[in-house]
């Protein structure tokens, strides 16, 4: 291969394992012609080098010197931890100064001429393809897999079936609590801890909801009483998840329908708190018109029309839950809801 | 003139020690010198490889502080607004990490900027190698590689951002939870066997584990792995320029400007994370609070990434069928499952698609520029917009209370225009590609428009055209015609119906929707008369720069209005008068 020199004269010598200049213009930098331009560049590449190791001394510093509880304040950022900032600062500029470093070397110091490499087709020589073929007809010969056709078959039998011992035992990924045990999936989703006269409470400080607790235009987020104990017994959230509820009362008349006759206590209405789309909790609830929009997908919902869905991708009504008040004077569920609650699943119908 | 230091002595001999059992030498003889074409949007995909580097790196330590469980404990550590409420371990360890772990959460937060870093750069390297065809044979199979590490990367942004059992990072559960379930027959069952039953459990976060720091790294480094051993291979491809073609590359060389320069680099990206880290905020799950399945909070945003497909979750009318008892869930399955599949296979499948409408079976290493390729470029527009719109579903709400809508109005809104918008785009996109090429083909017949008005010596004003720059010239004409296929002829000579008739006049016609209308480049005979005309519109202005180069400049009655040794500036004119 020969050299082809850049446009400007400027003659590159070829050297053992140099590839030839390419033949376009280049103009030389100024850290070509002028010494002290490249002493200069080679100063601010060391400097720069040299601020890095500077800052992996100040990061030790602030790592001991710093009390990770300490904050400062600090404009446009606001109170932040004076430890994380300090580290940030101190590695990120660490790192930085090494990688600037490199580069500015690249750019000023380094040769800045481009060169050429031939490419090859990525096809393989005629010969080639050949004697793999060759090699391929040889090992079908000798392994007589065309002939002995009882053994391929079997084979390929063998071969499709060995996976299935490892996809069945994904099974017990799912191992049936004692109260789960003998329920399909679909059985489980459907019901939830709620049973006739399960009393009210509020979330969060547990207190059964009496009537009066709750002014026309009011939101409760409840759940039933039992729900801690229960919580507690199976060690998960699993009973929360689905009995959760919102208690919203309006005047009897701004009612128009519900899900069941006399469901709600004088204006009292019960609804799951899980959007019935793909299962977020729902407490968006605007008591003007009685629509409760869910904060995820925006699945909106009517209360004062049996639940159902007003807009938004949930094509399923809220499940409303039938209440009462027990001989105490507190709210209680009447039965568990008529239908499953949160997201749709395919035996769900 | 070379010295070799001991260094280099015990370097030496250790690459021989090694080549004696390996033979590393050949390849480093053939490798060190290897040339990288340079151009910016080559960095991009380097953005992605640094950054999954960091993420890497972050994540180690991070599973060193993290415990992935969900049993419940009280916090005690230092946030005091959370002092003695019940959450699990797993969130527990997050807010340890956060605060009582000197640098953790710096190391948290690198973390997570260089995870959203990384899916970013996959998209817009994406765009680069999409835009100018670099997926095109020889490289379909690193496309589709690269598909996979998309899908891939947004699957280990997802399952990380799961991972702190924080009360946005168990929402963001729940919805994939529905979105299980909704798959036909055997969705329940699979939801039950992914949450080890009833959601939330107490398994997912341990299970989740296991995926996020092992199975979906692991299967990235392989692909990253076999992604970049395919680049070098193939060499990478370059843009169009003086000196480049088709069968070369030109750029530098692996040792020392491009080692020096990627090398750097890597500590740029690196280091611009680790500061981002230090001083901006992400995912603050101290503020969100434990996860219980019956709190959410406004606003919930999942990661940008996430953004297009919750969005598609929104703007999704609600439709749902049952049938014989069964309920299938389009308004889940469409937007969740059934839009990326397709947005994921045609994807995938585009490279081929291409080749078969066009017919194209050569190899390419110089890259289109986009207006050669409009309806492809056209195409990709369409693309991004859709997605775009998707991904302002996602943020409707946000839309809606900044800038005081109605939430239905943008919901329907959106509705219409994913139908209305992105073939509006085309049309436009490729519109414009044809004038850019039409600007190009006027460049290369008349040459570059100076902007400078001639008035020549018998009145008539002309405005000078320029020759182009080699450069200019050499990007221009590397552009091919491609004549679309012919049209099949339906049925020979003695009346037989041809053989696959159907499919070549799908092909011819698909062809012609690709290139029939390109602007075609003109002949090199046509070009070298334009470049000449342009040159000979120049030589007309040389007279008045021979005028203004001139050492002595006179006025119309022959005196010096200046020449070569008068002062230029006040200041020293002024020197001058006070010099005599």
């Amino acid at each position: 291969m020969t050299d082809i020199s850049p446009r400007d004269g400027h003659e590159v010598e070829t050297k053992l394992g140099h590839s030839p200049v390419a033949d376009i213009p280049h103009r030389p930098r100024a850290t070509d012609t002028d010494p002290k331009a490249a002493r200069r560049a080679e100063r601010q590449v060391a400097s720069m080098f040299l601020l890095s190791v500077v800052f992996v001394i100040l990061f030790v510093v602030a790592y001991v010197g710093i009390d990770k509880s300490t904050t400062i304040y600090i404009p446009v950022m606001g109170t932040v931890g004076a430890s994380q900032v300090a580290l940030g600062f101190c590695l990120g500029a660490a790192i930085l100064l090494i990688g600037t470093g490199a580069i500015q070397w690249a750019k000023k110091l380094m040769p800045d001429v481009e060169v050429v490499q031939q490419r090859h087709l990525m096809e393989s020589p005629q010969s080639a393809a050949d004697e793999a073929a060759a090699n391929y007809e040889r090992g079908k010969e000798e392994s007589g897999f065309a002939r002995f056709r009882m053994i391929r078959r079997t084979l390929i039998a063998a071969l499709a079936l060995f996976p299935i011992p490892l996809v069945i035992m994904l099974r017990d990924l799912w191992v049936p609590t004692p109260e789960e045990e003998g329920k399909s999936p679909a059985e489980i989703l459907s019901t939830t801890i709620w049973r006739a006269d399960s009393r009210i409470v509020s979330d969060g400080t547990y207190r059964p909801v009496r009537p009066e607790d709750l002014p026309v235009g009011g939101l409760i987020s409840a759940v039933p009483e039992d729900l801690t104990e229960i919580e507690e017994i199976q060690g998960n959230l699993n009973a929360r998840g689905k009995a959760a509820i919102i208690l919203i009362r309006m005047e009897p008349d701004e009612i128009r329908s519900q899900q069941g006759e006399g469901w709600d206590y004088q204006g009292i209405l019960a609804y799951s708190k899980i959007c019935t789309h793909v299962g977020c909790p729902i407490a968006l609830y605007e008591q003007r018109t009685h629509h409760l929009l869910c904060p995820c997908h925006q699945s909106t919902f009517d209360l004062a029309d049996s639940g159902n869905v007003v807009f938004g991708p949930a094509a399923r009504r809220m499940p409303q839950l039938p209440i009462g008040v027990d001989a105490e004077g507190y709210l209680v569920a009447k039965s568990d809801f008529a239908e499953p609650v949160g997201a749709s699943f395919w035996e769900r119908g | 003139m070379t010295t070799t230091s001991p260094v280099e002595k015990a370097g030496g001999a250790t690459a021989t020690y090694v080549d004696k059992r390996l033979g590393s030498n050949s390849f480093l003889s053939r490798n060190l010198g290897k040339v990288f074409p340079d151009h910016w949007s080559f960095m991009l995909g380097e953005i992605a490889l640094y950054s999954f580097i960091v993420v890497l790196l972050t994540g180690t330590f991070l599973t060193l502080f993290f415990k992935p469980s969900m049993i419940e404990v009280i916090y005690d550590g230092s946030y005091v607004p959370l002092k003695g409420v019940k959450m699990s371990e797993a969130y527990a360890s997050s807010l340890d990490i956060s605060f009582d772990v000197r640098g953790g959460l710096l190391l948290r937060q690198m973390h997570h900027w260089s995870a959203l870093i990384f899916v970013a750069a996959i998209a817009v390297h994406m765009f680069r190698v999409f835009f100018t065809g670099a997926f095109r044979k020889p490289r379909e199979f690193n496309w589709i590689i690269g598909v996979g590490l998309t899908v891939l990367a947004l699957a280990a942004g997802f399952s990380g951002y799961s991972l702190p059992d924080d009360l946005l990072s168990g929402t963001g559960l729940q919805i994939a939870r529905g979105i299980v379930q909704a798959t036909p027959i055997v969705g329940t069952w699979m939801a039950f066997l992914l949450f080890g039953g009833e959601f939330p459990g107490t398994d997912f976060i341990s299970m989740l584990y296991g995926i996020h720091i092992l199975l979906i790294p692991g299967l990235i480094l392989a692909l990253i792995t076999v992604h970049l051993m395919m680049v070098w291979v193939q060499k990478h491809t370059q843009f169009p320029g003086p000196g480049r073609t088709n069968d070369n590359v030109v750029g530098y060389p692996l040792l020392p400007v491009y080692m020096a320069k990627a090398g750097g680099f890597f500590f740029v990206v690196f280091g611009i994370i680790a500061l981002v880290g230090g001083l901006v905020t992400i995912n603050p799950i101290w503020i969100f609070g434990p996860y219980t399945p019956d709190q959410v909070s406004a606003g919930s945003q999942p990661d940008w990434y996430i953004g297009w497909l919750d969005g598609a979750l929104r703007i999704m009318p609600n439709w749902e069928t049952v049938i014989g008892g069964f309920t299938i869930s389009w308004n889940i399955m469409i937007p969740a499952m059934i839009m990326p599949g397709i947005v994921f296979t045609g994807l995938a499948l585009y490279p081929f698609i291409e080749a078969w409408v066009t017919g194209d079976k050569r190899e390419h290493n110089l890259l289109d520029r986009p207006r050669n390729a409009p309806v492809r470029t056209a195409f990709g527009m369409m693309a991004i917009t859709f997605y775009c719109l998707l991904w302002v579903g996602g943020a409707n709400d946000i839309i809606a209370t900044a800038f005081d809508l109605s939430i239905n109005a943008i919901t329907w809104f959106l509705r219409v225009m994913i139908f209305v918008l992105p073939p509006i785009v085309f049309v436009v996109t490729k519109r414009v590609c044809l004038g850019l090429q039409r600007r190009d083909r006027d460049k290369l017949l008349h040459g570059y428009e100076s902007g400078r008005v001639l008035r020549l010596p018998h009145g008539e004003f002309i405005e000078v055209h320029e020759p182009l720059s080699a450069k200019d010239l050499a990007v221009i004409t590397a552009k091919t015609d491609i004549v679309p296929l012919p049209a099949p002829e339906r049925a020979d000579a003695e009346g037989v119906r041809s053989k696959g008739y159907r499919i070549h006049s799908l092909r011819h016609r698909l062809s012609g929707f690709f290139y029939a209308d390109n602007v075609t480049r003109p002949t090199d005979a046509e070009i070298e008369a334009g470049q000449h005309h342009a040159a000979h519109d120049a030589a007309l202005e040389a007279p008045l720069h021979e005028y203004e180069d001139q050492d002595e400049i006179r006025n119309a009655h022959g005196g010096v209005l200046h020449h070569p040794g008068m002062a230029d500036t006040n200041a020293e004119q002024l020197e001058e008068r006070s010099q005599h």
